[in-house]
């Protein structure tokens, strides 16, 4: 069995060993004295904890050995204990630590008259209910709190009245938000909790549950504001030339290709060569770096039951008009009667949005994240325009259309965009009812 | 209705109670026929007779021995001790002793004994006749503990003393005995012991304070109100048991709280009641718990700087009061 140093006092936690009084191999009884020990309240003798042999002595004389450490082993007749491994050596600094920290035992007896202590340190002594989830009030002053160090009674009052509290200018110490300026925001009226009169639906509100792709599509908007910020530019394009090649081509191009002849297919070859002497507005700003994508992939916006599409029409610079129509034939089908694969919504690298279809003439698109930028061409209206021909300036009936570019102003700066713009009007403008486009 | 300072307030108390109940003894040092070293019992043994009104030796543990012996024995002692900073000795009979007597009799005895102390700094009495010692008593269970500020206060919460079948630590604040005058009226009236009272109502911060500082706490607040602040004073009065609903409306309504305090503020008054602020107004709070004392040396100095520098002024509270103000 092993022989530990016997505690000896409320404040004493080690001691030196003195002088060996047994030697390893002498026979002990009970209670005969050990080993003298030297402590700074007491010297003492250690007996003996039970009679037997002794075997190994491992604190020698001068060492400092902490209370409880093993300082000896004995062959004990009446112990239970297993003696220790022969010769491993109890180094004083090895000992537990706990015993320099000092640690409450529970139940033990430490009153001069043997009394237990009660260990109140752990303790939840109450009969509060098991569970100590936090309340809704806690809970939004957390929150709260963690932002900007509001107190207590100011995070409470946010909460009741659902102040933003981010809002308020406060009057405190370094523009603290104070109880009163809590108060003052209260009766200003800006309460919008959740559930005040304000926001409560009357009887006659008609209350929708939106659909997944409601959902997902309110959910990309967000993300797509609230991460990028967007910019805007927008410029006119004279499209008269562009409407006559239509009207020409249309039934030659209808009949050779099986799908009609609109202007998107047109706008968007245009569209994919400016991208690609353009890259940075076919880009993505993707963990803080600008990546200028490699295929011109155009999502076309469609209108879709149900919500908003955005069918990709895969590399789209150098495809002719006629396969443009057609690809493009092929997706709105396909995102009209839900049947889309997985490939047709993947790898757009930016969206053209027609809705002059619907007959706006300006729009500030949100970007259809994490593109770059995506451009609107409006509706096609016939003004009276000035031109200049031969020096001369003269009023004509022209056909023109606004295209408006939201753009990601991290990555596009307005020069470039008009550098686009111009690129895009350019295209379009060069094309006359003679164009041979392909 | 007559205006009396604090000592009068008390002297005439203890005048009434004694002609209204013959159990109702004085005992203490010099309280014979020196009437008292403040004169609280002046006039007394004259009124009373030597068997009533007992001159001791000059043994606190003595003066509370003989009163709690008496007090278990059907009487209704009124110890006084001369000067608080020498009620030491007498631990063991209040503390050790008078505060367990019907607990540990299983209230087959109880001990209705009154110890009056004066206590507390401001008088230029240095290391021996300055202390504030309330927070040992004001810690042990079995034991009330009240400190009335003002003549009306005086006599109403020692009357409650007198009448309680427990023992009472009465503490007089020295500098209160003949700075403060009030009306005290003439008919029988008691204070509940453990309610405190708002002494000055406001809005905008509550001070909660005890003794000599009520007065320059309700000082402070009137110079600041002059900047617009409405300052809430609330008088504790009874230090055992705290008035916590009080302190705990008061807090909750002005959302900012001020302890002040003659005592030292380590585990002192003021900690208890900042730990009943914080457990029960904790969402009501708009502003750190603030307290203000003496800084944490052994005695009151005797040196006027010192004792000035030491002591908690007007001035310091409305420094205190600003600073959490604009929180």
């Amino acid at each position: 069995m092993n022989i530990e140093l016997p505690h000896v006092g409320e404040s004493v936690t080690e001691a030196v060993i003195g002088k060996w009084l047994k030697s390893p191999g002498d026979r002990v009884e009970k209670y005969d004295p050990l080993v003298e020990v030297v402590t700074d309240k007491v010297n003492m003798e250690v007996p003996s904890p039970a009679s037997g042999t002794l075997i190994n002595i491992i604190a020698k004389e001068g060492e400092t050995v902490l209370m409880g450490a093993v300082i000896a082993e004995m062959d004990s007749e009446d112990a239970s204990g297993e003696p220790a491994t022969p010769g491993s050596n109890v180094e004083s600094t090895q000992s537990p630590a706990p015993n320099r920290i000092g640690t409450l035992v529970q139940g033990s007896n430490v009153g001069p008259t043997g009394g237990e202590f009660l260990d109140t340190s752990l303790g939840v002594t109450e009969t509060s209910s098991p569970t100590s989830t936090p309340t809704t009030a806690s809970g939004a002053a957390n929150g709260s709190r963690k932002q900007k160090g509001f107190s207590p009674v100011v995070s409470r009052l946010a909460a009741q009245h659902g102040i933003d509290l981010l809002t308020i200018t406060g009057t405190g110490l370094g523009g603290r938000v104070t109880k009163k300026d809590v108060l003052a925001a209260v009766e200003n009226g800006g309460s919008s909790a959740p559930g005040s009169a304000a926001h409560r639906p009357s009887e006659e509100d008609t209350i929708i549950e939106p659909s997944p792709i409601r959902k997902m599509i309110a959910d990309h908007m967000v993300k797509s504001m609230s991460e990028i910020p967007h910019a805007w530019s927008a410029i006119e394009v004279d499209v008269t030339g562009m409407v006559k090649w239509r009207a020409q081509n249309r039934q030659e191009f209808e009949a050779t290709n099986g799908v009609k002849l609109t202007y998107l297919p047109i706008t968007l070859s245009v569209v994919a060569n400016s991208l690609v002497s353009n890259p940075r507005i076919n880009s993505s700003w993707q963990d803080g770096k600008i990546v200028l994508k490699g295929d011109v992939n155009v999502s076309v916006a469609v209108a879709a039951e149900g919500g908003l599409v955005v069918p990709v029409v895969h590399k789209a610079a150098g495809t002719s008009i006629a396969d443009l129509a057609k690809k493009i034939a092929g997706v709105v089908t396909r995102a009209r009667s839900g049947s889309m694969s997985l490939e047709d919504v993947q790898g757009g690298t930016f969206t053209l949005n027609n809705t002059g279809a619907l007959g706006s003439v300006w729009g500030g698109a949100i970007i259809n994240h994490p593109q770059a930028a995506i451009l609107t061409t409006e509706a096609i209206v016939k003004r009276p325009v000035v031109v200049v021909a031969n020096g001369i300036d003269s009023v004509v009936i022209r056909s023109m259309m606004n295209i408006c570019l939201s753009f990601d102003h991290r990555i596009i700066d307005g020069a470039e965009a008009s550098e686009f713009l111009q690129s895009v009007k350019s295209g379009i403008e060069a094309i006359t009812a003679q164009s041979e486009l392909k | 209705m007559a205006e009396q300072t604090v000592i009068e307030a008390v002297r005439q108390t203890m005048l009434a109670e004694m002609k209204r109940d013959d159990s109702v003894i004085v005992l203490g040092e010099d309280v014979g026929s020196r009437g008292g070293v403040f004169l609280a019992t002046d006039g007394l043994v004259e009124e009373f007779g030597e068997n009533r009104v007992i001159d001791t030796p000059l043994a606190e543990s003595s003066i509370c021995g003989v009163a709690l012996g008496a007090a278990v024995n059907g009487m209704r002692p009124i110890a006084e001790i001369q000067f608080a900073d020498f009620v030491w000795p007498a631990i063991n009979q209040l503390v050790g002793e008078a505060s367990k007597v019907r607990y540990g009799t299983n209230g087959v005895k109880n001990a209705p004994m009154t110890v009056r102390v004066p206590y507390g700094g401001g008088v230029r009495g240095g290391l021996y006749h300055s202390q504030s010692i309330e927070v040992l008593f004001a810690h042990t269970p079995g034991l009330s503990v009240v400190a009335p500020a003002t003549p009306y206060d005086a006599k109403g919460l020692l009357v409650s003393a007198i009448r309680s079948n427990d023992p009472v630590i009465v503490l007089e604040h020295k500098r209160t005995y003949r700075l403060v005058k009030g009306d005290v009226p003439e008919e029988n009236y008691s204070i509940p012991i453990g309610n405190a009272e708002i002494k000055r109502p406001g809005s905008d911060l509550s001070i909660f304070t005890y003794g000599l500082m009520l007065h320059y706490s309700l000082q402070a607040a009137e110079m600041a109100a002059a900047s617009g602040l409405n300052v809430e004073v609330v008088d504790l009065r009874t230090l055992r048991p705290l008035d916590e609903e009080t302190i705990a409306e008061s807090a909750s309504r002005t959302g900012k709280a001020l302890i002040i305090q003659e005592d030292t503020p380590a585990v002192s008054i003021s900690s208890e009641v900042a730990a009943i602020i914080g457990e029960k107004c904790f969402f009501d709070l708009d502003g750190p718990i603030t307290r203000l004392g003496p800084p944490e040396i052994p005695p009151m100095p005797f040196s006027p700087v010192q004792e000035a520098a030491f002591m908690p002024s007007p001035e310091k509270i409305l420094d205190a009061i600003n600073k959490l103000a604009q929180i």
